[in-house]
């Protein structure tokens, strides 16, 4: 059972508006709690001991020392937690394997990169925990090691998994492979398609990994009772997610486990998995102590999840009028230590904004010695769509058609067929295009060495399981209990929004709140770009249901049917034309009198949404390129891109505004640097360089608003789609700046200079 | 004043654990005396904009920390002889608010002002800058193409030395076992000098330099450079001083020939390592780009005055 709710377009008083946040305050004075900010009386410090290299069989751990060291109260390595069979989850957009999970929490036969763990500690204080992981002898036996995704695609690559065949390939091959899984996605006849291509470009492109760069380090404070029973805080995308997969671990009841979501500094998929909660309670079980654990920002670089470095080939045919007919695209996506990169999201991503009759997209998902992948907002979308959009770009310069006007020609639309198996519904890509074709910036003049790129992109979004309570207050107010986390977009506005203009009462009477997982059932993940979406989706629901037992309320009161009685504006009115009219009576007022009329009121809602409207977006850049040094300046930048209806337009607008920042480090500094030793050497924001404010421009936005209609706002999800364009967006304007094309990621100034300096020995392909 | 203090973490009464001595003399004999003496890990402590970093990521674990803030001669800034002298643990901050000092200098405030944040410059100090001896310091170029002295003491009295003199290579320096730079002295401006520092890095802010910059020329009265000096960072296992590159400039009206010569002498001076900041290649390459441009700007200034 799956729930959609129609779209009704209606006048709307508060939707629209742009109120303050409901956790504003707290978070400009400093209030606010981060999962850091947590303590209990008695706590210890847990700290981690991780391996120092890429690769290496654990030949001994020895704890001894560290265990008599005064003030080390427990220590745990792999001896402490139960091996886990193969099983498969749902984490966010990717898929979790429990005996990864368990692998990857603590290395068990192996260490899989640098950075993994080993052994934890928990003492009385850090420099305690800290002396104590020095005490730890771990022998290694130092293997071969891989790093890079089309090393680890060769047969004689060192192999990370003896246990891993390739899944997905007939028959089932003899060898094991680094190579997880081969996925296809076709449609048509790609042979036939290009055959009539009157031009075909192909091209490879390079991407490295980059990290969602969530400016909060992971935290967690766990304390374990004797009876089994276990409290955590932990900084999540999922408090339930993050409940399922430490029971699962740990080999505890659910209902045993309280999971309490702290505010959020930044996640953007990177924390839709476990990390070091399961370590706090099983050093918190062995100690009886609470444990705190909180992750340096070297260990946020060396051992929580970046996105995928890839390898990717693009192959476009089209006509000469610039009508696509085949497209074909190779995706080679690094999982890290353990299978399940986002490469099955990118797949389906790779043309779906172009309506093609013969499409074939194989992926393969590959391990490699770097920490396992995370989700990173719009997971996958971004690399694959750097090559198309590079195409693409090339395509229309090659035809000298307007690149705007060549992506329209194939534009997809209502209707259009995908490869990856649905039609697509009401979805707003045209207008996008042609809002972006009309923006001053697309024809406002260039200087020299400057130059404009287009690129678009294409999300799906997701609904699923979400649940939330409304109670009204005794006088009035209304307390919203939301299951799905506030990821610092600002959805708790919006909840609150929504709930304040079913009810018809002022928005600052709506206090929204995150509860913890003993208050509501299950809760997915805040990812896909769900949370306003299915979020909204409940809280409406709830709402609804509040307002219908508020109507039974006045019903009995007022002793009519209960079809007399209407809700409007915030009060109980009889129906129009009805029989037996009464005096209104406002939610304030039925408010006073619950508990003598029935006891208090509220609304609930348990779903499972479906129905999420796929986001697309056109992005507009202009860079100029110093030609001596290679620097890339972002001279202007503009958004457009189809929200389905954006409740609170200033956090959408920030939402667009945040994706594209993130693109821009993403496609112009972002690395990891690992040595010949398969060490990474730049674990921290010195060296891994995000942009700071000063390098990007103020980001225009551009909302389109083409509703969903299986959302009673028509809201689709907007916090995606945005990261997806600016790599591509950046190299075209590059190429139209300077002539050369970069097909590899991140566009840093040596790899721009070398490849101007290439270009002006003739060297370049252009 | 003496005292134990506990880094990183809270400590229960009566456990046992590692300790440090945290000093703050007063006078620099007594800082002399104290890093003499110290038979462990001493550490002078000004800004602490590097030191408590590298404490903190458990790269060094001092025994002995001495805070030199509290010594009058470290914290002055002063005009002397026409130049101006000030204490190597003055804070940027103090410095770039030093109206005469920024007008005589625009080059080496350029240079102070780059490092870090506004933060990180209202406790860091040029003599840590100097003292840490990363090649990628940037006020470093910046004081050797000012012709820069330092003063320093130790256990066998004072001396002074030209700046470039000080760093040796990544982390290393000339100074003795217990010896502590005091000062700086910038000399004295002849008429229509101009210094300039330009760095590459690329974020626009809070990075390091790939290559930095440093140049310092006077013209006479016919426009004709005089002197000059070029000075480059983050190019070499320290910062670089070019005479080659002075040299093209001298005797030159600083014109594009010149410019061109000086660049071409600052790139084949360079002796860079590829890694995480830079290739080897890039390095080169910019350096000769920044020491032109920063030679540019120098001589924008010394027009100016």
């Amino acid at each position: 059972m799956s729930t959609m709710v129609k779209y009704e377009e209606k006048p709307l008083k508060i939707v629209g508006t742009r109120p303050i946040r409901p956790d504003g305050v707290d978070k400009v004075t400093g209030r606010a709690r981060f999962a850091a900010d947590y303590s209990l009386p008695g706590q210890l410090i847990g700290k981690v001991l991780r391996s120092p290299h890429a690769h290496a069989r654990i030949k001994s751990v020895d704890t001894t020392a560290a265990q008599s060291l005064p003030g080390v109260k427990a220590v745990v390595t792999r001896d402490d937690f139960a091996d886990m069979p193969s099983e498969f989850a749902a984490a966010g957009e990717l898929t979790i394997n429990f005996r990864d999970v368990t692998r990857n929490m603590m290395a068990r036969e192996k260490v899989l990169y640098d950075g993994h763990p080993v052994a934890a500690v928990a003492a009385i204080s850090e420099s305690i925990a800290r002396e104590a992981l020095k005490l730890i002898k771990v022998e290694y036996e130092v293997l071969p090691h891989v790093i890079d995704v089309v090393e680890a695609m060769k047969p004689d690559a060192p192999l990370l998994h003896e246990e891993q065949f390739t899944d997905g390939v007939t028959p089932k091959p003899d060898k094991p492979s680094n190579i997880a899984k081969r996925l296809v996605f076709a449609r048509g006849d790609l042979e036939a398609g290009f055959k009539q291509a009157d031009i075909v470009v192909e091209r490879e492109f390079n991407t490295k990994p980059v990290h969602q760069g969530y400016i909060e380090p992971q935290a967690c404070l766990a304390s374990a009772s004797e009876d089994g029973q276990v409290e955590l805080w932990t900084g999540t995308q999922g408090h339930f997610v993050f409940r399922a997969q430490c029971a699962k671990v740990l080999q505890m009841d659910v209902g045993k486990l309280r999971v309490v979501p702290t505010e959020l500094g930044g996640g953007f998929g990177g924390k839709n998995n476990i990390y070091t909660e399961p370590l706090a309670i099983a050093l918190s079980r062995k100690s009886h102590r609470p444990v705190k654990m909180v992750m340096t920002r070297e260990e946020v670089f060396r051992a929580t999840g970046p996105t995928s470095g890839a390898n990717v080939k693009v192959k476009i045919g089209c006509t000469k009028d610039g009508r696509i007919i085949a497209a074909e695209a190779e995706l080679n996506f690094q999982a890290g230590a353990f299978a399940g990169s986002s490469v099955g999201m990118a797949c389906p991503c790779t043309f779906t904004r172009y309506d093609i009759d013969n499409v074939k997209v194989v992926g393969h998902d590959v391990t490699v010695n770097r920490p396992k992948v995370a989700a990173y907002r719009a997971p996958g979308a971004p690399i694959i769509v750097f090559g198309v959009e590079s195409v693409i770009d090339e395509l229309a310069k090659t035809l000298g058609i307007d690149p705007i006007e060549f992506r329209l020609k194939n534009a997809a639309k209502e209707g259009t067929q995908t490869y990856y198996g649905p039609k697509l519904g009401p979805i707003g890509y045209i207008e996008t295009l042609n809002k972006a074709k009309a923006h001053p910036h697309y024809s406002a003049p260039l200087g020299l060495n400057q130059g404009r790129g287009i690129a678009t992109g294409f999300w799906f979004n997701i609904g699923m399981e979400t649940s939330s309570r409304l109670n009204v207050n005794e006088d009035g107010t209304v307390t919203l209990i939301m299951g799905t986390v506030d990821v610092a977009g600002g959805s708790r506005a919006s909840m609150a929004m929504m709930v304040a203009e079913e009810l018809g009462i002022a928005y600052d009477r709506v206090r929204p709140v995150i509860g913890d997982t003993t208050t509501l059932g299950f809760n997915f993940i805040t990812a896909g770009s769900r949370g306003t979406f299915a979020g909204g989706m409940a809280a409406v629901l709830s709402a609804r249901q509040a307002i219908e037992r508020l109507r039974q309320r006045v019903a009995q009161i007022r002793e009519v049917a209960l079809e007399d009685v209407l809700w409007k504006d915030g009060s109980a009115v009889p129906a129009p034309g009805s029989a037996k009219q009464f005096t209104p009576m406002s939610l304030v007022e039925i408010a006073r009198m619950a508990g003598k009329t029935g006891g208090s009121i509220s609304g609930q809602s348990e779903i499972n949404a479906q129905g999420a409207g796929p986001g697309f977006c056109t992005h507009i850049v202009d860079v100029e390129v110093d030609k001596q040094t290679g620097a890339v300046k972002i001279l202007r930048y503009t958004i457009v891109q189809d929200v389905g209806k954006a409740i609170h337009p200033a956090y959408v607008e920030g939402q667009m505004q945040g994706a594209a920042v993130q693109g821009i480090g993403w496609s112009l500094n972002e690395e990891y640097f690992y040595g010949a030793d398969g060490v990474l050497q730049n674990p921290g924001f010195l060296d891994y360089r995000v942009p700071v404010a000063s390098d990007v421009p103020y980001i225009d936005t551009v909302i389109v608003e083409v509703p969903n209609p299986n959302h009673p706002y028509g809201v689709r999800g907007c916090g995606e789609v945005s990261i997806i364009p600016p790599i591509a967006a950046i190299s075209n304007a590059i190429n139209n700046a300077m002539g050369v094309r970069l097909r590899s990621q991140p566009m840093s100034p040596p790899v721009v200079l070398k490849a101007l300096g290439e270009a002006a020995g003739g060297k370049s392909k252009g | 004043m003496y005292f134990l203090i506990t880094l990183l973490g809270s400590m229960e009464i009566g456990e046992k654990m590692s300790e440090m001595r945290y000093e703050a003399p007063k006078t620099l004999d007594a800082a002399v005396a104290l890093l003499a003496g110290a038979n462990g890990r001493a550490r002078i402590l000004a800004g602490g904009t590097d030191v408590v970093i590298q404490m903190r990521s458990g790269r060094i674990e001092p025994e002995l920390l001495v805070d030199l803030k509290g010594i009058p001669e470290m914290m002055a800034i002063a005009a002397e002889n026409g130049g101006f002298r000030f204490g190597a643990a003055v804070s940027g901050l103090d410095l770039i608010e030093h109206k005469a000092l920024a007008n005589a200098w625009p080059g080496v405030i350029d240079s102070v002002n780059l490092i870090g944040s506004l933060q990180v410059r209202a406790r860091a100090s040029v003599g840590g800058n100097l003292c840490n001896a990363s090649p990628a310091a940037d006020s470093v170029p910046a004081l050797i193409a000012a012709g820069a002295r330092v003063s320093i003491v130790g256990p066998k009295g004072k001396r002074d030395a030209p700046v470039e003199e000080i760093p040796t290579g990544p982390g290393k320096t000339s100074l003795a076992k217990g010896e502590i730079v005091v000062s700086f002295l910038l000399p004295k401006r002849p008429a229509h000098s101009g210094d300039a520092y330009l760095r590459f890095t690329p974020r626009t802010e809070m990075d390091i330099a790939v290559v930095g910059a440093g140049v310092n020329l006077t013209l006479d009265g016919g426009g004709i450079c005089r002197e000059a000096r070029v000075c480059l960072g983050a190019v070499a296992d320290r910062a670089l001083l070019v005479p080659e590159a002075a040299a093209a400039l001298i005797g030159s009206k600083v014109d594009a020939p010149a410019l061109d010569r000086m660049a071409a002498a600052a790139s084949a001076a360079c002796r860079p390592i590829d890694d995480k900041r830079g290739t080897r290649e890039f390095r080169i390459k910019v350096a000769g780009v920044m020491a032109r441009r920063a030679a540019e700007l120098a001589l924008t200034r010394a027009r100016g005055n």
